[in-house]
């Protein structure tokens, strides 16, 4: 058995937020709550008492403010790390983000990077309702200048934000908000997988299932309870939505020659159909069965538990599309 | 610190001469601009300074060379007033790969390294939150650098404004906001869009050293720059100008200007920066006979170098149209 470190998602970015404080002066973490409060997730609780106001730094209600503080300060030399509390916030923040921390590069002919790093959590489950559980990664993958991490497990919780920083360019971390208490043994041989990569995290022969995120628990249990009824589904674990594997999705698919995709964005216009369209242009001819998505419901994310759970992806669902693809001959 | 940046300005032909020259050199090249606009040189949107020169020329006089310059779509003067060439500029115009962004961003995206000229940035108040980060940077690094940043009076009813004013406030950020008020958010009067229209008071109630600056008095402008950049290198927080200006044109060459009738522009006109200092430097015998005629024959060459530049440089292959949305990376 491995040795390791059994600690939690939460645990996990905090150590690579410490990690990156200790190891490069440029980095500093600014934000809502980050500080005194220690983060609306608990997330960098501890930090200000080690690090002190000037690198943890406590921002006012200000997201396009503070956002584009980030920008600037990346612009001059720095290496930031702007923590917006819920995806939903960042709504507010989108003008920085899409109108300069993605253009600026190639807008100026080269002459500028943004090496910044957002954080910002997604997602559902917390019965927190219509502005708190929204899965918007796919419309930050869908702009060119942008990089879009997805980590979906502890070992990427750890190590993908020490990469992200290393990156010249903007990248947006997203953390779904049911992984913070996941926990899992961080082995201590752990070695960071390039974070532009996709990682098969469950090889298979008779079906793909294509996930990320907050996901990819169940779809790796869905295959679990598969394997109980002798399929072999192989799981994908896209890590990165932009730029996307795409030869790590054609292979996938070579292997296992039927796809599911399982998003908890919402169908329309979803990374889903991003990757279906993906695999019917460059993989139509390795398919035996038509791709097939497991979204949201196109419906703003309710506040009761049942109502919440019927809008998300679930492992009966899963598990009723992979059946149905499979019985395409 | 910068000795050279923060010394009080002289009233004399030798100190107000090249000010009166560097304001000709922006009108020209506008008026340039505006021609070559309709002989479809110039595509896209071209938002003329024309009216506006004092404000440019006067801050640049105020900032050293280690500063940094935010501005908005309507830039081409300060790019000029900060010592980015003109036929770069020009270039940039013409959408070719000699601009000074690689011909990529046009009249509203100057850039420029060498002179930390990070843009015109074409979404109203975008320029200020990052003004703030360049700031900030400077502060955390233990530089005494300005960051200035340009805005028009519309600006003041974004949300980003008064989120900029609170972080530079807050942080005591080596900031210089300059509003540039020219009494119109593109056709939208000041009176009718805002309930305060006193701009600086806006930046005082953050708390911000504040003031309001004849912007047509290029004089006026540059003193109230280098006291401010003074105090600014000198850990004294952000200061913020609000410059009084008008400009002459229309918002962009599309507009018919409905808004405003022509009486008004007029009345503007008579009092316009190159007029004002030109007369004045009349009056108290600082100009010689052939002063003016020097600066247009020189301004003259310089603009009909700078178009041949941009009329002769190669348009960037398409092969490249993919570069630099992200940066290159070297092997790893």
């Amino acid at each position: 058995m491995t040795q390791g470190t059994e600690i939690t998602y939460r645990e996990a970015v905090r150590e690579s937020i410490r990690e990156a404080l200790l190891g490069d002066e440029r980095v500093f973490l600014l934000g809502e709550d980050v500080g005194r409060y220690g983060g609306c997730y608990a997330v960098t609780k501890g930090l200000l008492q080690e690090f002190g106001p000037e690198r943890i730094r406590d921002t006012p209600l200000s997201e396009s403010g503070f956002m584009g503080a980030g920008v600037g300060a990346a612009l001059g030399g720095m290496r930031p790390i702007v923590e917006i509390m819920t995806v939903n916030f960042s709504l507010l923040a989108l003008d920085q983000i899409v109108n300069n921390a993605a253009t600026i590069r190639h807008m100026s002919g080269g002459q500028f990077s943004v090496p910044l790093v957002i954080r910002m959590a997604t997602g559902a489950g917390r019965q927190l309702a219509a502005q708190h559980s929204h899965s918007f990664e796919c419309w930050y993958a869908h702009v060119p200048g942008l990089k879009v991490l997805v980590p979906g497990t502890i070992e990427d919780a750890r190590f993908m934000l020490g990469m992200a920083l290393l990156d010249p360019d903007p990248v947006i971390i997203f953390e779904h908000v049911m992984l913070y208490n996941e926990t899992g043994i961080l082995p201590n041989e752990a070695q960071p997988v390039p974070m532009e990569q996709a990682v098969v995290r469950r090889p298979g022969k008779d079906v793909s299932l294509i996930t990320y995120g907050g996901s990819l628990g169940k779809v790796l249990s869905a295959a679990s309870q598969l394997a109980g009824e002798g399929i072999e589904a192989e799981v994908l674990d896209l890590r990165c939505l932009r730029p996307l594997d795409t030869a790590a999705i054609v292979q996938t698919v070579a292997r296992t020659h039927r796809a599911v995709v399982v998003d908890e964005g919402w169908r329309t216009g979803s990374l889903a159909g991003e990757i279906s369209a993906i695999i019917m242009e460059q993989a139509f001819w390795q398919l035996d069965a038509p791709v097939a998505r497991v979204c949201s419901k196109e419906v703003p994310i309710p506040y009761p538990h049942h109502l919440e759970q019927a809008a998300l992806p679930q492992i009966p669902q899963i598990l009723a599309t992979v059946r149905q693809v499979l019985e395409h001959a | 610190m910068n000795t050279a940046a923060s010394d009080k300005p002289h009233i004399n032909r030798d100190h107000l001469l090249p000010m009166l020259a560097d304001m000709i050199r922006i009108r020209r090249f506008e008026e340039k601009c505006a021609e070559l606009y309709t002989q479809e040189k110039i595509r896209g949107f071209l938002h003329l300074y024309i009216g506006e020169e004092a404000v440019a020329v006067g801050i640049a006089r105020g900032l050293a060379p280690e500063d940094a310059v935010i501005a908005t779509y309507r830039e081409h003067g300060h790019a000029l007033a900060r010592g980015i060439s003109m036929a770069s500029v020009m270039a940039e115009m013409y959408g070719k790969v000699t601009g000074c962004s690689r011909g990529r961003g046009g009249s509203m995206h100057l850039f420029d390294e060498k002179h930390r000229f990070f843009g015109g940035n074409a979404i109203v108040a975008g320029g200020l939150p990052m003004a703030v980060g360049l700031a900030l940077a400077d502060k955390m690094r233990g530089l005494a650098r300005v960051t200035t940043c340009f805005f028009g009076e519309g600006a003041v009813a974004e949300g980003e404004f008064h989120e900029s004013m609170n972080l530079a406030a807050l942080w005591q950020l080596p900031v210089l906001f300059v509003c540039e008020n020219n009494l119109y958010a593109m056709g939208t009067a000041l009176e009718i869009s805002e309930s305060e229209q006193h701009i600086y008071l806006k930046a005082r109630s953050y708390g911000i050293d504040a003031h309001a600056v004849d912007g047509m008095n290029v004089v006026d402008v540059e003193a109230a720059a280098r006291t401010a950049c003074s105090a600014i290198r000198e850990g004294q927080g952000p200061k913020f100008l609000e410059c009084k200006t008008y400009r002459f044109r229309g918002h962009s060459m599309f507009d018919t200007q409905l808004y405003r009738d022509k009486e008004e522009i007029e009345r503007w006109q008579k009092h316009g920066p190159i007029v004002l200092l030109q007369e004045w430097m009349q009056a108290n015998h600082m100009l010689l006979e052939n002063d003016v005629a020097a600066i247009e024959h020189r301004v003259a060459a310089e603009v009909a170098e700078a178009v041949d530049f941009a009329e002769s440089s190669a348009l960037e292959s398409e092969t490249e149209l993919d570069t630099d949305v992200y940066t290159p990376r070297r092997s790893q």
